[in-house]
């Protein structure tokens, strides 16, 4: 069945790391106890940081605002329990590891949601700027690891055109399996979800792009849309990054998102993966906002592994002690081990991007050698990058060099550093150009 | 409970340069054992000097730059050792791969930065150097005759190549060149068939792109062809089969040419290097004065690997043009 199937991919580049989600691709999501305890980081996404709208001593319910968005491309921070506000005061936030500001709450155990919230409601008479409100008013960002806010895709400017909406299910990070398991357990949810969004962008395709490691979510939605003309399931190659947007447009349409900051609205597309697909229906059709998210508990240092539901602002770290630390364990990854982010400590509150945490036992890095010139890291460019000569001007310190070979462009996906035989760190010193350029243009601005 | 903090990727393919180097050594092993045929000991003692004077000079070297000593295990010297003592004449004398071997790592390889820095092609570099320093040696001393497969034996001594311009050289068969039956030649070139075997291993493991060889061998089969040919050309002259087969084309196409370090790293300007070398050995052959120019070909690429990698960059995704950004001022 699975192999005789049509496949779609991109065209350049790209790598299939082992995948290592047999162990909880067929585990259904199990919803966890709330904790006690949550701390929700007013940063949670790309954009400007929330500001806290709540201080110490206050009582809180579920689904409260307690961190207002700041700007357009900003989201708002909700009460993941009901309880008291214990706090507000840094944490660590996980994709930096610099502490920012978070309002911590301690949970009364009542689950008391917020008047007016979690209700249902009639969707179909909502407009599409009355549903992107919605999305807006229920802080939902990009749960695939990107966490840009959906209210902005969602609401293109008036002279662009989408013609396409995507929901993402290629899931091609090694070891997540939540969109796998959203896609076999809320198949109807999850078209639901595109048909409203569809409607706020007016666009007249959709489509499901799945990889075919998923033979059976692909055949679920096969069934699901047998009557749905204008919604196409789409079997895709395995191959990693699909699931970065640029590549599933290409791999379906034909399509690049223009170089140079385009966006995929250029081309007439909105992407959003399997989970953001969910948190809109839900805040569109129950008003319910983003304060929960599934993840996939994984790596062979974990004693219990599994795909769980779990509130923004639970502790990393009593999440793995619940499941179980074996022994030798000394790496955690939040996020796949392509492009997620290794911690340095297990206590870190939980923020709506983490979608996998990965425990590895016995991890090293490698010892890096010289450049050899194999040219493998630009074989492997999912975008025509040569990422070894950039990360040459990075350590050289050579901006303008790095800018010009298209430093700027890359995505970090990590297929260079994957393939190099020198074992390179490429896209470690790639994100260090980065932050450096931005930290001089900075600089130069302040100084006149 | 320590904790690893690692930038991303934190998984890795298993490659590693040691791995690559010791595949092409492995693939170079066919053509070894075909030259210890052909031509016993003074092959085994040429392969012996130049192998040991390069590892010695590569822990020198390492030692000298503060790198660790440990390199010189990564099979990298070796292969340097080993191509250049193929491409020496089975009887030179013991300071011939010597000076060779010391040549190549040294002054061709660390002096330029060592690993991944080296313009040229350590083991030709060094090849050209000896060629110069040690002319009668190289080039015009009358070499050892090869044992042959079948069929009668040589004479003791003949000419250094089925390419020579002058000289009696042996009427050679295809199917002779291609298994190295009686070829006269440098020690590791002669045999065609253990050459490929071994550059097909390599494409198969994707160690070597096979556009170089395709390209590099199809320009100068090509080429060899349709030039014109001088008033006193020999009869092979203008036989594009000839001299894909005679000479040292083949083991510079699978395993010169392809050095990773010192050809370019895109997949065009690979295309643009190999032309580049078929296009210079084939005026060498049929206009020079000397009869290979195989050394000197990829050579001359070498130098030009820069300029290639600067100017044949990959489209950028989402860009119709290479060069997508504007340099600051």
């Amino acid at each position: 069945m699975a192999t005789d199937v049509e496949t779609l991919t991109f065209r350049q580049g790209g790598v299939h790391p082992a995948e290592h989600k047999e162990r909880t691709s067929g585990l259904p999501l199990e919803v966890s106890e709330p904790p006690a305890e949550v701390a929700v980081l007013m940063v949670q996404h790309i954009g400007a940081p929330a500001s806290p709208a709540v201080k110490k001593g206050d009582r809180v319910s579920k689904g409260q605002l307690v961190g207002e968005a700041q700007g357009y491309i900003s989201a708002g921070v909700h009460a993941p329990v009901s309880g008291t506000v214990k706090a507000v005061e840094p944490r660590i936030y996980n994709v930096t590891g610099a502490r920012v500001p978070a309002v911590v709450i301690e949970n009364d155990g009542e689950e008391r949601w917020q008047e007016g919230l979690n209700q249902p409601r009639d969707a179909e008479r909502m407009d599409a700027s009355h549903m992107v409100e919605a999305v807006q008013e229920c802080g939902v960002v990009g749960l695939g690891g990107a966490t840009f806010p959906a209210h902005v895709k969602l609401n293109p400017p008036a002279d662009t055109t989408i013609t396409d909406a995507f929901v993402n299910g290629t899931e091609c990070e090694p070891y997540v399996t939540v969109d796998h398991r959203l896609m076999l357990e809320r198949t109807e949810d999850v078209i639901d979800g595109l048909r409203l969004i569809m409607r706020m962008v007016g666009a007249p395709n959709g489509w499901v792009g799945i990889e075919m490691n998923k033979p059976d979510a692909v055949e679920a939605f096969g069934r699901a849309l047998a009557d749905e003309p204008a919604i196409r399931v789409v079997p895709l190659e395995v191959r990693y990054p699909q699931g970065a947007e640029q590549q599933l447009i290409t791999a379906v349409t034909g399509r690049e998102v223009p170089s140079q900051g385009g966006l995929p609205l250029d081309v007439g597309c909105v992407v959003h993966n399997v989970a953001t697909t969910l948190a809109v229906r839900e805040a569109v059709r129950l008003r319910r906002p983003l304060i929960e998210r599934p993840l996939t508990v994984t790596g062979d240092g974990m004693e219990r592994a599994g795909n769980f539901v779990e509130r923004i602002g639970a502790n990393l770290g009593d999440i793995i002690r619940r499941q179980g630390v074996r022994e030798g364990t000394n790496q955690i990854i939040l996020g796949g081990p392509m492009m997620g982010i290794a911690q340095g400590t297990s206590e870190v509150p939980l923020v709506k991007g983490n979608n996998c945490i990965v425990l590895r036992r016995g991890a090293v890095v490698p010892p890096q050698r010289h450049c050899i010139r194999c040219g493998r890291c630009v074989d492997h460019c999912p975008l025509g990058l040569m990422p070894g000569e950039i990360s040459i001007a990075c350590e050289e310190r050579d901006w303008d060099a790095a800018v010009e070979l298209g430093m700027l462009e890359c995505k970090e996906c990590g297929c260079c550093a994957y393939v190099c035989p020198a074992k390179r760190r490429i896209v470690h010193l790639i994100k260090f150009g980065k932050s450096e350029l931005r930290r001089r243009r900075a600089q130069r601005k302040e100084g006149g | 409970m320590q904790l690893l903090v690692s930038s991303s990727p934190h998984v890795r393919e298993p490659d590693t340069i040691r791995g690559i180097m010791w595949q092409v050594v492995i693939a170079l092993l066919p053509a070894v054992a075909m030259s210890l045929y052909f031509f016993d000991l003074a092959a085994l003692k040429v392969y012996a000097i130049s192998i040991a004077a390069a590892e010695a000079a590569e822990l020198v070297c390492l030692k000298m730059r503060g790198r660790p000593l440990a390199h010189a295990a990564d099979g990298s010297a070796f292969i340097t050792g080993l191509l250049l003592a193929m491409v020496l004449p089975p009887g030179a004398a013991w300071y011939v791969p010597l000076v060779g071997g010391v040549f190549a790592i040294a002054v061709a390889k660390h002096a330029f930065g060592g690993l991944g820095n080296n313009i040229w092609n350590p083991a030709l570099a060094a090849r050209i150097f000896l060629q110069f320093a040690y002319p009668v040696q190289i080039s015009l001393s009358r070499w050892p005759a090869p044992r042959v497969l079948w069929g009668a034996a040589h004479d003791v001594v003949t000419a250094a190549s089925p390419l020579a311009k002058e000289g009696a050289a042996a009427p050679l068969s295809y199917l002779d060149l291609l298994l190295g039956n009686g070829v006269p030649g440098c020690i590791g070139e002669t045999c065609k068939v253990a050459l490929i075997v071994g550059g097909v291993f390599l494409i198969a493991r994707s160690i070597v792109d096979w556009r170089i060889p395709l390209f590099y061998i199809g320009t100068a089969f090509v080429l060899t062809w349709l030039l014109p040919t001088g008033a006193h050309a020999r009869a092979w002259s203008a036989d594009p089969v000839y001299h894909v087969l005679a000479g040292g084309l083949m083991i510079g196409a699978f395993f010169m040419a392809t050095d990773m370090v010192t050809t370019p790293v895109t997949r065009r300007g690979r295309i643009i290097f190999a032309v580049g070398c078929g296009l210079i050995v084939s005026l060498i052959r049929r206009y020079g004065g000397y009869p290979e120019g195989v050394a000197y070909s990829i050579v001359l690429m070498n130098t030009c690997t820069p300029l290639i990698d600067r100017w044949v960059r990959p489209r950028i995704y989402g860009s119709t043009t290479p060069k997508p950004v504007p340099r600051e001022a």
